[in-house]
């Protein structure tokens, strides 16, 4: 099994993923520079937070074009998990695999402490080993994190039970509290929490690692049937 | 500008009349901010040696053994004059300038720290500017920071009417790297290219460095276009292309552009190395167009680093900086004759000894008088007996330098790069260093008042506070850097609080075996002739293994609460330069705390074997506010404490003054505690026991204090700010 966290020129949380599945998972994981084009040794891929380009435009409106994007639409179409973390949520939004857009926090300014999370759905890869309204102290650190999206789309991803987490003390002005959510096919998650953050207990909570368990837990069953 | 003397000087060295780019070259060198000629004869008596020294002052940064084969590069660097003009940018750029005088030895950074001061941020006249500029510098460091990737891991913020005009941000950075990893700031090998790397040259930031050796005038708003404009994104970029660059072994030696920039990166490389550095101007990336020699080399714009490879060895380096989609260009070479020579357009611009430029700077023993104060030795009338202590200490913790600065670090990002051990907030950070299995702890400290009221006193009381805080966190200090900031040096008295406090933390660092490694001094802080307060910062280090912290709240009820060094001892002339003083009484008079060094130590010793064998559940040093604040900073809303005292002082003396060398703690095990204080012969008492929800503090059957622990909860910075 191998995890792919992509490297954005200005991804800053690269090495955090990497060292959470490779020392707190035991699962190896490796780089996957951003002018990649073939993901084909890959089981899973990480987008992990930064600021990929500078974010000098809106987060992620540069990232969106840059060639690993066109692999990982290919990787998610066929099934592959890919989960977008901060920065990574926010191009997966701007890239189109999830829906609705992450404006700036309501505050103005960036946020960074913990915050509980509730476990909305298991039903996706990266949720299965968690139960439903299980709650999760996971570190936030972002200045545009607030989840916006029009009725119809909230509406939708709550009938398809798409939002995989909430948060019980929304730090950013999220709409309907919402810390991430799925794709259609439950193969794409984005969220705002960094679980990465919070996957080693000297860091003072290993909630999130329960959420990165989760995938490799699902992984492991697919390769093995 | 240069003094008449200093012209002089130059034509000796020259032994002509300078051209305008050398005249500007040499002015930008020799100004104070870069050749630190007023403080240089004294910065001599800091103790710059030690066990874990491996490099000491005159590098980009100070290097310590860590452990293992790894060390830590760390320094401090003073962003003070710009932030006041353009906070934002000026706060983003110190920043960017330190973090890049840490990669450039081949550390990857991983821990900032801020100390900042401002002006009062409730003064009817200038609060509201106050409250600009501080929001302006918190969100100029979180943007750097931030998008950087560095966490910003603790600090202090501190508020007194001194620093109206002129606002400190003092930036601290550490980073690390593996032994055989640094690389120095020294050009060799003659014929060696020289390669310009990173963002190209404007004609922002030029005479950056003269403008922070000067005092602001009612003109200073007009310097605006002297502050530099960062790009974090750049920065993150060049810090990942030098790394990897270095590790091609092709680089000879690198220094950043900070502070009189392409002038002074390339005269030092070449003075520390005995070579000549050899320029054409012609080839250096350019911003912006019909730029002249003189602006090209005292431009100060950000991200941007020199470097020396190995003659044929360009391509490896080129390689990696295209790859992170940077420029980097050969724009001249190391020659032997010792000499800065630029040219442009086919023209010589330039021709000066390296060595001139760097070293011969004129030093200046500036007469010192005794430091400058008009606070009174006696204590103003006041009525101490009739307070209600319970009052005062919830005035004492709204106040705005002991309330919570929550506001302001939660706009950091303080957990990137998952080391963060201990973040802000607590008494110091601690870092873990993941490939060693140790831990790095920080403090970042000053006190203004305690120096304004006795310079040498003060600095002493600076440094065993800082080892205070590393020791309550159970490490070993083992090293220091400092800034230095103080008004106008050519002021005698100004000149004479520089040279007490330098002695001062000479004596104090030689004790507590906290060598200076390097560090910054920022002189000229004044405003229409009103100074700061003589504020040095120290940044100490010390190390320790990892392991989960003691946090500063108490956990359990029914803990001893127990005070290492004990109630300590006051008078009414040291009682002037407490917190209590400034917020309650509204005056400074007297003295600073006492301070008994080897007493201090003992008390840091026994919290270190506290440590050792897991005697506390909490711990918190006593600084600011003293006894009371600090018992009240570790109660939380559920546990509070029922604390009975034994003293003779009046109950105002008693719950807030400052003494030094005392450390709170909480325990199951009285019994040991006082058994390892005693083999040390450390006072230590037990002041009563954590309880439930109450926080009540009785001395002799009198009740001082009375409240739910609730109430001692510090309200935010951020009620200062919402005010209109």
């Amino acid at each position: 099994m191998q995890i792919g966290v992509v490297v954005f020129p200005g991804s800053n949380c690269d090495h955090d993923a990497w060292y959470a599945f490779n020392h707190n998972l035991n699962v190896k994981a490796e780089f996957v520079w951003h002018d990649e084009t073939s993901l084909n040794n890959f089981d899973a891929i990480v987008l992990p937070g930064g600021f990929a380009y500078g974010d000098y435009l809106r987060c992620g409106a540069i990232a969106r074009f840059s060639p690993v994007m066109g692999a990982i639409r290919k990787f998610a179409a066929a099934g592959g998990p890919v989960f977008g973390i901060c920065n990574g949520f926010q191009i997966l939004v701007e890239s189109g695999l999830l829906p609705g857009a992450l404006i700036r926090n309501q505050s103005l300014k960036f946020v960074c402490r913990d915050v509980m999370l509730r476990t909305e759905t298991t039903d996706s890869p990266f949720t299965c080993g968690l139960h439903k309204g299980q709650t999760l102290r996971v570190p936030v650190a972002h200045g545009e994190g607030c989840y916006f999206a029009d009725p119809h789309t909230l509406d939708t991803l709550e009938a398809e039970d798409r939002v995989a987490f909430r948060y019980l003390d929304n730090p950013n002005g999220s709409l309907r509290d919402i810390a991430g959510i799925l794709n259609e096919k439950r193969n794409v998650l984005g969220m705002m929490p960094h679980p990465e953050r919070a996957s080693d207990p000297l860091m003072g909570s290993t909630d999130g690692r329960s959420i990165l368990a989760s995938l490799v837990e699902s992984l492991s069953t697919v390769s093995a049937a | 500008m240069l003094t008449p003397e200093e012209h002089q000087r130059v034509v000796k060295i020259l032994k002509r009349e300078p051209t305008h780019t050398e005249e500007g070259i040499f002015t930008v060198m020799w100004s104070e901010h870069c050749s630190y000629k007023s403080s240089r004869i004294h910065l001599k008596k800091l103790p710059t040696t030690g066990k874990y020294v491996v490099q000491g002052p005159g590098e980009n940064a100070g290097i310590i053994s860590i452990g293992g084969d790894w060390v830590a590069a760390f320094k401090i660097e003073s962003h003070n004059h710009p932030s006041y003009i353009e906070p934002f940018q000026g706060a983003a750029t110190g920043v960017g300038g330190i973090l890049r005088d840490i990669f450039t030895m081949g550390a990857r950074p991983i821990a900032v720290l801020d100390s900042l001061r401002f002006g009062l941020p409730d003064d009817p006249a200038t609060g509201a500017r106050n409250r600009r500029i501080l929001e302006g510098v918190v969100s100029g460091i979180a943007h750097y920071g931030n998008c950087f990737g560095v966490p910003t891991v603790g600090g202090e913020c501190i508020f007194e009417a001194c620093y109206n005009g002129n606002p400190l941000v003092n930036v601290f950075a550490l980073g690390v790297c593996r032994r055989d990893e640094i690389l120095y700031a020294s050009a060799s090998g003659i014929g060696n290219p020289v390669i310009y790397v990173g963002a190209k040259t404007g004609r922002d930031g030029i005479h950056g460095a003269s403008m922070a050796s000067a005092e602001f005038t009612e003109e200073s708003q007009q310097k605006r276009p002297n502050v530099q404009v960062g790009d974090p994104f750049l920065e993150k970029l060049l810090l990942e292309a030098c790394l990897e660059a270095m590790k091609t072994g092709a680089i000879v030696g690198i220094q950043d552009m900070g502070a009189a920039g392409l002038t002074s990166s390339s005269s030092e490389m070449g003075s520390r190395g005995g070579v000549g550095i050899e320029i054409d101007l012609d080839k250096v990336p350019q911003r912006e167009t019909g730029m002249t020699a003189y602006e090209m080399m005292l431009s100060e714009s950000q991200e941007r680093m020199l470097l020396v490879t190995h003659k044929g060895r360009e391509e490896e380096v080129f390689r990696v900086f295209r790859k992170w989609g940077l420029d980097a260009v050969t724009i001249g070479e190391v020659t032997a004759d010792g000499m800065l020579r630029l040219t442009h357009k086919g023209k010589v611009e330039a021709e000066i000894p390296n060595h001139a430029l760097a070293e011969e700077a004129p030093r200046y023993d500036r007469p010192h008088t005794t430091p400058l104060r008009t606070a009174p030795m006696k204590p103003p009338s006041f009525d101490f007996a009739s307070r209600d202590c319970t009052e005062d200490l919830i005035t004492l913790l709204a106040s705005p330098d002991l309330c919570s600065k929550r506001w302001i670090w939660q706009q950091y990002d303080y957990t990137v790069r998952t080391n963060t051990i201990s973040g802000p907030g607590s008494d110091c950070a601690i870092v873990r260093v993941k490939e060693t299995g140790k831990s790095i702890a920080i403090s970042l400290d000053g006190n203004g008042r305690y120096c304004y009221l006795s310079p040498r006193e003060g600095a002493m009381l600076n440094v065993a506070e800082s080892c205070r805080n590393l020791a309550t966190a159970g490490a070993l200090p083992v090293a220091a850097t400092n800034n230095l900031n103080f008004g106008n040096p050519e002021r005698p008295e100004i000149m004479a609080q520089l040279v007490e406090a330098i002695e001062g933390m000479a004596e104090a660092c030689a004790f507590f075996e906290t060598p200076i490694t390097g560090g910054n001094v920022s002189l000229y802080n004044e405003t229409l002739g009103e100074p700061i307060y003589p504020t040095p910062v120290m940044g100490i280090v010390g190390l320790l293994e990892t392991a989960l912290p003691i946090p500063m709240q108490f956990q359990n009820t029914g803990r001893s609460v127990m005070l290492l060094g004990g109630l300590g001892e006051t008078d009414p002339v040291r009682f002037g330069s407490t917190q209590y003083a400034k917020t309650i009484v509204k005056h400074l008079w007297g003295l600073p705390p006492r301070l008994d060094m080897a007493r201090e130590k003992g008390v840091h010793d026994a919290m270190r074997a506290i440590h050792q064998e897991h005697l506390a559940e909490s711990a918190h040093d006593l600084s600011d506010g003293g006894l009371a604040v600090t018992l009240a900073e570790c109660a939380t809303a559920n546990i509070g404490a029922r604390i009975d005292l034994d003293s003779e002082l009046m109950p105002a003396h008693l719950l807030f003054h400052e003494a030094s060398s005392r450390i709170l703690i909480t325990t199951t095990n009285a019994a040991r505690v006082h058994e390892i204080c005693v083999e040390r012969c450390i006072d230590c008492v037990t002041l009563g026991v954590t309880i439930r929800l109450r926080f009540e503090i009785t001395n002799r059957r009198q009740k001082l204090v009375s409240v739910a622990s609730a109430g001692v909860a510090s309200p935010g910075i951020e009620h200062f700010l919402d005010r209109v």
